[in-house]
């Protein structure tokens, strides 16, 4: 099923990741797609991992992507980025967000964090583009900016125009105001920017 | 959640399982909905309560629900109950004698099962419910079918007046697919007509119902046969045909697009000519179906050489990654692999950390959960929720869980059932609020009258917490939001015959008080219970507090904050150090997010150099501002 879009976003539950991927949904049906959108959130609200599975394309049966068949990856924290990597297809892109999210188990000594998860990323063959979404938004004036961010940063690997992304991202802020419609085009902007930059070898 | 405007008819809305669902209940004209929350089914009330023109409600349980349907539909009016694959345990007493006197005005049950368990003490598979109770079951595979099936199913329903099964699972309820929807119908009452025969079910009255039913299940089997629900799509690959309904028809024909298919929507009664005309088109017959191999076992009896639980998992989801890489196996006639293979587990994904749900910084359940497991001798019996978490790290305090309300019965089966090596231990039930309501009341009442010796905490956090915080008789508010009775807990308690005494009501965030109320209320002779009454963190009575950091000048690295169990936690460093003893010991020098933390202060209380102190900020709070 080649002419299917498979788009995965991972992270843990809270950090917005079932959002972002409403929004690339949207994104998708705007294009005149066919969409499915799934998840696996069963305890999500508690801390666990989230992943959000995006289908799209002429018709879609299965709502599930299978193992080495994603197109895309949006991580949300790297650990998690790194948990669904082998998800991509061979030489697929992955865009990370580099937080290192540490839940109690790991800081109860039982586990152990990853010292370095993108890096693991890249040794498994992975193209990873990773970047600090936080600091990201926090340096535009709100935290809350980081998902916009995240979206920013997979507009361009994406088979349709990032104006089409942006326009479904500012669609769902129209009614909180100008000012935060406009706050979320700059981040948008600015996840575009890094995500290009990183992607970049320097 | 308050009443909006549904979206105009035709509009083609992404919409999930559940959605979808709750759209087609509402246009069919529909009066009254019940249902309890429970993962993967808890959207379709929280979205039905959004709809004009109907009531709703959240019922204590869902045996209740179903019997607030059946009436509702006695009236003449159309009903609809949804629960969880367990809820349909609970109702099952009254659907096995609803099956017998039939329904007036239509009523469809949806039962979701959550197949791979992603929030479940079980995973089960409803469609047996079909022939246990011979009613017919309709199984949607994805969002449209959803929301076309249940509006066939009140036709079916009214039809021959059957209650219908809608079986979801978890990959029809939380998938969001595109959906076009249609317009309310205004369905007019047929109002009540008495008569006993039909409505009360005696034995003698029953007996003549026994044969209606069975010729019902014989008509719904002719109908079986010739519904457009159950389609043969021929396909042109002759290898294998697949017999298969739900969520696995999509990941049989996204596995094997060209492969002759038997789909079946209508999948009790089954389509037994249907079956056999596929039979005809291939070599290989296969049976793709989550979970149980009912139609497999069937078509065995009917003498078919199928293929299904022999080389495809009897558990979980059958996605892609697992049908197909089986099918090609059973098609090259290579042996089957060994369970985990089939489930489709990969060698080539990063061994990793897992992350388990854990309790919410500044939850209320982290206060009883530290203080059971500092204390010694205790066997817990736990229940279903959030606070079922406390069996997991670091707190490892639960012993048991069953079901809804079983916390009860089972710590007095304990008391009853010990031996001489359990002479000296201490039971306790953990309970909460919503579950007690729903099951556990029975159960205290049994131990009180039986004069049991169990320690019980309630944990009344006002809420169905695990399932995201809905309204239930402990917070006083209805599925709208809207003021209702609130329950009082120790005066029903005292009425199920627990002595004045022996009830506590203790703050779950003062640890001294809780960890003394426990530990002389175990020593006693008797039925206490403990009620602790904290707001959950996600519901609007919880007000956040100032949030903590530690002094890093002062932490003595001893790791006792980091036994609460907060996900706010963090350890910055540890270092290992010989004591005097000879002992080595690791130390954890933490620090706290103060994102994350709301300030409960049970980090406070057991940190000995007292080095957890309010956080002063020293930048502004956040806020949306131009750059």
């Amino acid at each position: 099923m080649s002419n299917i879009t498979n788009i995965l976003v991972c992270g843990i539950g809270g950090q917005g990741v079932m959002t972002a991927t409403e929004i690339l949904s949207e994104a998708a049906i705007a294009e005149g797609h066919d969409v499915k959108k799934t998840e696996v959130a069963g305890m999500s609200q508690r801390g666990g991992v989230v992943t959000s599975h995006l289908r799209f394309g002429k018709k879609v049966l299965s709502p599930q992507i299978a193992p080495g068949t994603a197109d895309v990856l949006l991580g949300f924290e790297a650990a998690e980025a790194l948990r669904w990597s082998h998800y991509l297809k061979p030489g697929a892109m992955a865009l990370v967000n580099d937080a290192r999210l540490v839940p109690p188990v790991v800081e109860l000594g039982l586990f152990k964090y990853p010292d370095d998860p993108i890096g693991d990323m890249r040794a498994r063959g992975v193209k990873t583009a990773s970047f600090d979404a936080a600091t990201i938004a926090r340096d535009l004036g709100d935290l809350r900016l980081g998902n916009t961010v995240m979206l920013g940063a997979i507009a361009d690997q994406l088979p349709f125009s990032a104006d089409v992304l942006l326009a479904c991202v500012v669609k769902r802020f129209a009614r909180k105001g100008e000012q935060v419609v406009e706050m979320n085009r700059k981040a948008f902007a600015a996840g575009r920017a890094a995500a290009a930059q990183a992607a970049t070898p320097a | 959640m308050a009443a909006v405007m549904p979206a105009p008819a035709a509009s083609r809305l992404l919409m999930s399982g559940n959605e979808a669902v709750s759209r087609a209940v509402w246009e069919s004209g529909t009066k009254v909905c019940a249902g309890y929350p429970g993962t993967p089914a808890t959207e379709m009330l929280e979205q039905l309560s959004t709809y004009p023109d109907m009531y709703t409600e959240w019922s204590v349980n869902e045996k209740v629900s179903l019997e607030v349907a059946i009436g509702a539909s006695m009236m003449g009016s159309r009903s609809f109950s949804a629960m969880k694959h367990v809820g349909l345990n609970v109702a099952s007493d009254a659907l096995m004698t609803l099956t017998l006197t039939g329904v007036e005005g239509g009523l469809v049950i949806a039962v979701a099962d959550d197949v791979g368990m992603s929030s479940s003490q079980n995973e089960q598979d409803s469609r047996h419910w079909g022939r246990f109770a011979h009613v017919p079951i309709l199984e949607p595979a994805d969002s449209q079918e959803a929301y076309d099936m249940t509006r066939y199913a009140y036709e079916l329903s009214e039809e021959f007046q059957v209650p219908v099964i809608l079986r979801l699972t978890s990959r029809i309820c939380h998938v969001k697919g595109l959906v076009t929807v249609g317009e309310r119908i205004e369905r007019k009452t047929t109002g009540f007509k008495r008569n006993a025969e039909r409505w009360v079910m005696v034995p003698g009255h029953a007996k003549r119902r026994i044969p209606l039913m069975l010729q019902r299940e014989q008509e719904l089997k002719r109908l079986s046969d010739r519904s457009p629900l159950n389609v043969i799509e021929p396909g042109t690959d002759r290898r294998v045909a697949f017999i298969t309904s739900g969520p696995a028809y999509m990941h049989v024909r996204e596995s094997f697009p060209d492969a002759p298919v038997l789909k079946l929507g209508l999948s009790y009664p089954w389509p037994l000519e249907k079956m056999a005309a596929l039979a005809e088109m291939a070599d290989t017959l296969v049976v793709v179906e989550e979970t149980e191999p009912l139609l497999e076992n069937e078509l065995k009896a009917a003498g078919f050489a199928v293929h299904g639980k022999d080389f495809l998992p009897r558990i979980g989801e059958l996605a892609p990654e697992v049908v197909k890489p089986a099918v090609e196996r059973l098609l090259r006639k290579e042996a089957a692999p060994a369970p985990e293979q089939a489930l489709g587990v990969l060698a080539n994904a990063p061994p990793l950390f897992p992350r388990p749900p854990t309790l919410c910084a500044s939850c209320p359940h982290m206060g009883i959960y530290y203080t059971l497991s500092q204390l010694k001798n205790l066997t817990i019996a736990g229940d279903i929720g959030c606070y079922t978490l406390g069996a997991g790290h670091p707190w490892n305090s639960l012993d048991s869980t069953i079901c809804m309300g079983a916390s009860m019965g089972v710590a007095l089966g304990m008391d009853k059932g010990r031996g001489e090596a359990d002479k000296n231990k201490k039971i306790l039930a953990v309970i909460g609020d919503s579950t007690f309501m729903h099951m556990g009341m029975q159960g205290l009442l049994d131990i009180t009258w039986n004069r049991g010796n169990v320690t019980v905490l309630l944990l009344d956090n006002g809420t169905v917490g695990m399932t995201g915080g809905q309204n239930t008789p402990a917070n006083g508010r209805d599925i709208h939001g809207q003021q209702a009775p609130r329950i009082d807990f120790p005066k029903l308690i005292e009425a199920l015959g627990v002595k004045k005494e022996r009830i506590h009501i203790v703050d779950p965030y003062q640890l001294p008080v809780l960890f003394k109320t426990v530990r002389d209320e175990v020593k006693i002779d008797d039925v206490s219970v403990i009620i602790a009454n904290r707001p959950c963190v996600l519901i609007e009575e919880f007000k956040p507090f100032k949030p903590y950091v530690v002094e890093e000048d002062k932490c003595t690295g001893c790791g006792n904050c980091v036994e609460v169990g907060c996900p706010a936690i963090h350890v910055t460093r540890r270092e290992k150090v010989v004591k005097p003893s000879g002992k080595e010991v690791e130390l954890a020098f933490t620090r706290i997010d103060s994102v994350a933390c709301t300030g409960c202060g049970l980090c406070v209380q057991p940190c000995a150099p007292e080095a957890i102190v309010h956080f002063e900020p020293t930048m502004p709070r956040i806020v949306v501002k131009p750059v």
